[in-house]
């Protein structure tokens, strides 16, 4: 290699080391000029900071909608329930959250302690069994635990008239769940009020024995059964809407709420609460009445096909009513009970 | 020409750098202070572990914990051993034979490095699972039933996939540096072909494989995405669950701490197998790249089969990717706005590859040129702590640490700069330290003997010599850190978002389509700092003085 030539190639590599630098300095400025603006925006009105266990592609447009109404600006916080209620843990008295966001109950009662009083009005919005006994979390929608099958493999005269004739033999191989997804934790609490320990545990035992697919949530189940990976899966009714948007009417799976009334349908709220520590109470009420409203509950209706909680509001056409549903009796945030759930999901061996 | 001036590792023992005094202050206080801050998760969730009491025990060493941890080590293990060989023949064929295409294909068989795990596994789940393209394709052919995807052959694959480049690169770089005087030395003495790599070769690159292999075993350790999807059981499944249920945050500590110790064991046996060997030449001159194998009529089916981790690796994920982008924009899928995530992605991820480099510094000159000083040694090792934990561990650990202790960064980006640092700080100290070990101390003793001062030297003699170690371990860090999540949802400024908390986003509700955009964005970007990454080596290797 000539001289000139290995010259050249340094101070290209220079320039390549200043040009890196450069772009450096401006993501410097970048990162802090983020930090001043939402400080400077705290004179005017304090923005809601809200801790969302929901995703963006999810709440993000129906959150935007209320800040174009209100003028107030909303600043979320995207993750997933459960971390979210471990960061709520750790900051304590220190959490700038207004106002948590949960994807199931259970997130709302691990931090119970730390939500206040939510007034009658917003609470009366929804019906009992749709927010905390001691009014601290009120829930802006509901969905269906259901069976999804693979339309490939089963039609409709062949799959159970209720959740317990899984438990059968014959579905051996054929099955698949999510043990450890806190959805499927609330269903099993339920029927432990329902049906009692004992029925439960052989309920367990029984799916245990036809050796079900483990799955770490739901909507891989879905896909597994569209697949023929499995024949039923346990899961929540709103996700196999999405496969159908992104895949078309041709996607070989559907959801199948059980004829029986049993704990298998049981339905289960997304709800929020507010924090003690906001300094920003006015604002997070209006926001929960927003969610409440008519305009906030089509949009769960239609956008996102779930259970709209206030009368006067209907379903998405393909869903049963909500009375022909499974209602939980009794709280299904309270921490012993799923504490109680998991240890027996624990002994069955279902969880490790 | 070089004269063969290597010792031969055999006489290893002769081979002590002889031990220096100790380190100068402002170099072991940055040090100290760089191994305290990777310590700091583990202080943490002996904190709350505590706080469980006897009870927190009794749960983590149940039977069934056993279990999951002798499944966890079958993993580690088969990942990190067929990591290692691919990662080693990769490197050797790329390097030291006639095969074809060299560059592009050293490219393309880093990228998958750069594919987030659980995208990784969701897109192959999609290809090889039941019902997945792959059994379409064999359907026409008449064949109906296809081998199940999933468990310990699944997901020890995708792991693969994803781990083997970092045994790749850090092979290539010591193959490239190894003199092949060397080599020829023992074939004059009469040393047959194996026998020479036996005896010279691999004990020349053992600390280059077993870094390399370190950092795999850590990520299987760490990974979540893959094994979840891929339904295999491990350790951090069963810490995840405990975060996901939210319930019982002291024994989420305690199974985390069993796995800082399952990291602790893999860094004392790395410690072990590297030995004290000395691998800078001892007098100057250029080496002299060596003559490439001749593949011969072998030439074709081995580009072949160095070829099938870029189909599976890269191909395979990126088309699946492509279709679900083109199936979901043909039924009107909405997509969202890029490029401020793109934006956000890029500039933390640069900031996070310089903090890690200049914090690495200290760290490896400590491990390298101070190495018989005991402090030194363990300070390296505490680092590779963070790697092989989960990122949400790490997360909520700063959580803790900044809203008690540093209010003012809590929820800024300098948390989550801090936390990216603490993940993968191991992975610029290793990139880094490869090129300081070839690097003769004598050139540093010589330029402190003419009177500068440590500092200067290290400033104006070291840096610029390791600058490609330098460049290297910035690359790794930049693109991990692009493809980071949990870390990233949890430490980042509120309403922060990045490509990967987009992917992240989409693909838990299902949107396909979106996640495909954003997913091969994330690809392409965090693809051009590995090409230069790795071709940069290229021109170095054509250019060496």
């Amino acid at each position: 290699m000539n001289k000139s030539k290995q010259v050249f190639r340094r101070l290209e590599g220079r320039r390549i080391f200043a040009s890196f630098l450069a772009l450096a300095m401006v993501a410097v400025v970048a990162c802090g000029s983020d930090g001043s603006a939402a400080d400077n925006a705290g004179s005017d009105s304090e923005p809601l900071v809200v801790y969302s266990g929901r995703g963006e592609s999810l709440v993000g447009p129906v959150i935007k909608q209320f800040e174009e109404l209100t003028g107030i600006e909303v600043q979320v916080n995207f993750g997933s329930t459960g971390p979210l209620a471990a960061t709520l843990l750790e900051e304590g008295g220190n959490t700038p959250a207004d106002i948590f966001f949960a994807q199931d109950p259970g997130g709302l009662g691990a931090v119970i302690e730390m939500l206040d009083d939510l007034p009658v009005e917003v609470l009366d919005r929804v019906p009992e069994w749709a927010r905390s006994p001691q009014g601290k979390w009120v829930g802006i929608s509901g969905r269906a635990r259901v069976l999804v099958y693979g339309t490939d493999s089963l039609t409709e005269d062949e799959l159970p008239r209720s959740i317990e004739e899984l438990a059968d033999p014959k579905w051996k191989g054929k099955l698949g769940w999510a043990p450890s997804n806190s959805s499927f934790q609330a269903m099993i609490t339920g029927m432990r009020q329902l049906w009692g320990e004992e029925r439960t545990r052989n309920w367990l035992e029984g799916v245990m024995d036809n050796e079900p697919k483990i799955y770490p949530k739901n909507t891989p189940q879905v896909a597994a059964a569209a697949a023929g990976e499995i024949e039923i899966g346990m899961v929540n009714h709103y996700y196999l809407y999405r496969f159908l948007a992104e895949e078309g009417d041709g996607f070989k799976a559907r959801n199948w709420f059980t004829p029986e009334a049993d704990p298998g349908s049981v339905v289960l709220v997304a709800g929020a609460g507010i924090l003690q520590e906001s300094d920003n109470k006015e604002t997070a009420r209006r926001f929960l009445e927003f969610m409440l409203s008519e305009l906030g509950q089509q949009y769960f209706a239609t956008q996102t096909h779930e259970y709209p909680l206030i009368e006067g509001v209907v379903p998405d056409r393909g869903l049963p009513p909500l009375d022909s549903i499974t209602k939980p009796e009794v709280d299904l945030s309270t921490l012993g009970d799923i504490e109680n759930t998991q240890n027996l999901l624990r002994e069955v061996g279902a969880l490790s | 020409m070089a004269i063969v001036s290597h010792v031969m590792p055999a006489r290893r023992h002769l081979l002590r750098v002889m031990p220096r005094e100790r380190p100068p202050w402002p170099l072991l206080v940055l040090g100290l202070l760089v191994g305290a801050a990777a310590l700091l998760p583990a202080y943490y969730l002996l904190l709350r572990a505590a706080d469980g009491g006897a009870e927190t025990w009794d749960h983590v060493f149940r039977a069934r914990t056993t279990d999951v941890l002798v499944r966890t080590a079958v993993l580690v293990g088969v990942v990190t051993v067929a990591s290692t060989l691919v990662g080693t023949l990769l490197a050797w064929f790329t390097i030291r034979t006639n095969l074809p295409f060299k560059k592009i294909i050293s490219v393309a068989v880093t990228l998958p490095l750069v594919i987030p795990s659980f995208v990784m596994a969701t897109t192959s789940i999609e290809f090889f699972g039941i019902g997945g393209v792959l059994q379409d394709w064999l359907g026409v052919f008449g064949m109906e039933k296809i081998a199940s995807f999933d468990g310990l052959r699944g997901a020890s694959l995708v792991l693969v996939l994803m781990t083997y480049p970092y045994v790749f690169l850090s092979a290539r770089g010591a193959l490239r540096r190894l003199d092949p005087s060397l080599e020829e030395a023992a074939r004059s003495m009469g040393y047959g072909p194996i026998k020479t790599f036996r005896l010279v070769t691999v004990p020349v690159l053992r600390p280059a494989l077993t870094a390399g292999a370190l950092l795999v075993a850590l990520y299987t350790l760490s990974d979540f995405g893959a094994v979840a999807l891929l339904r295999y059981e491990t350790f951090t499944f069963a810490i995840f669950n405990q975060y996901e249920s939210a319930l019982n945050r002291s024994l989420a500590a305690g199974l985390s701490l069993v796995l800082v110790f399952f990291a602790v064991l893999l860094l004392a046996g790395e410690g072990i197998s590297r030995g004290r060997a000395r691998y800078y030449r001892s007098t100057v001159g250029s080496i002299r790249p060596a003559a490439p194998a001749d593949l011969g009529p072998w030439k074709w089916p081995v580009t072949l089969m160095v070829l099938v981790p870029v189909v599976v690796g890269l191909l395979i994920p990126v088309g699946v990717l492509v279709w679900w982008l083109v199936r979901g924009l043909m039924r009107d899928q909405q997509m969202t706005a890029l490029l401020e995530p793109a934006f956000n992605s890029i500039s933390v991820s640069l900031l996070a590859a310089m903090a890690a480099v200049g914090l690495a510094i200290p760290v490896a000159v400590l491990a390298v040129r101070y190495r018989s000083w005991w402090p030194s040694r363990l300070t390296e090792r505490v680092t590779h702590i963070g790697f092989g934990l989960p990122g949400v561990v790490v997360a909520i650990s700063l959580v803790f640490f900044g809203v008690n202790y540093a209010r003012p960064v809590y929820q800024s980006n300098w948390l989550l700069l801090f936390g990216y640092v603490v993940l993968f700080l191991p992975a610029a100290v290793g990139a880094i330290k490869a090129s300081l070990m070839q690097v003769s101390p004598r050139l540093e003793e010589a330029a402190q003997g003419l009177g500068r001062r440590p500092w200067r030297v290290l400033v104006t003699v070291t840096l610029p010599m390791i600058a490609p170690g330098l460049f290297a371990g910035a690359a790794l860090v930049f693109l991990l850190a692009m493809k980071e999540l949990p870390a990233t949802l949890i430490l980042s400024p509120i309403g922060f978002r990045t490509l990967a908390t987009v992917i992240w986003d989409a693909s838990v509700d299902a949107f396909f389509a979106r996640t495909a955009a954003a997913s091969l964005l994330l690809i392409a970007l965090a693809g051009i700092p590995t090409a230069y990454m790795v071709l940069r080596g290229e021109s170095a290797r054509s250019n060496s003085r």
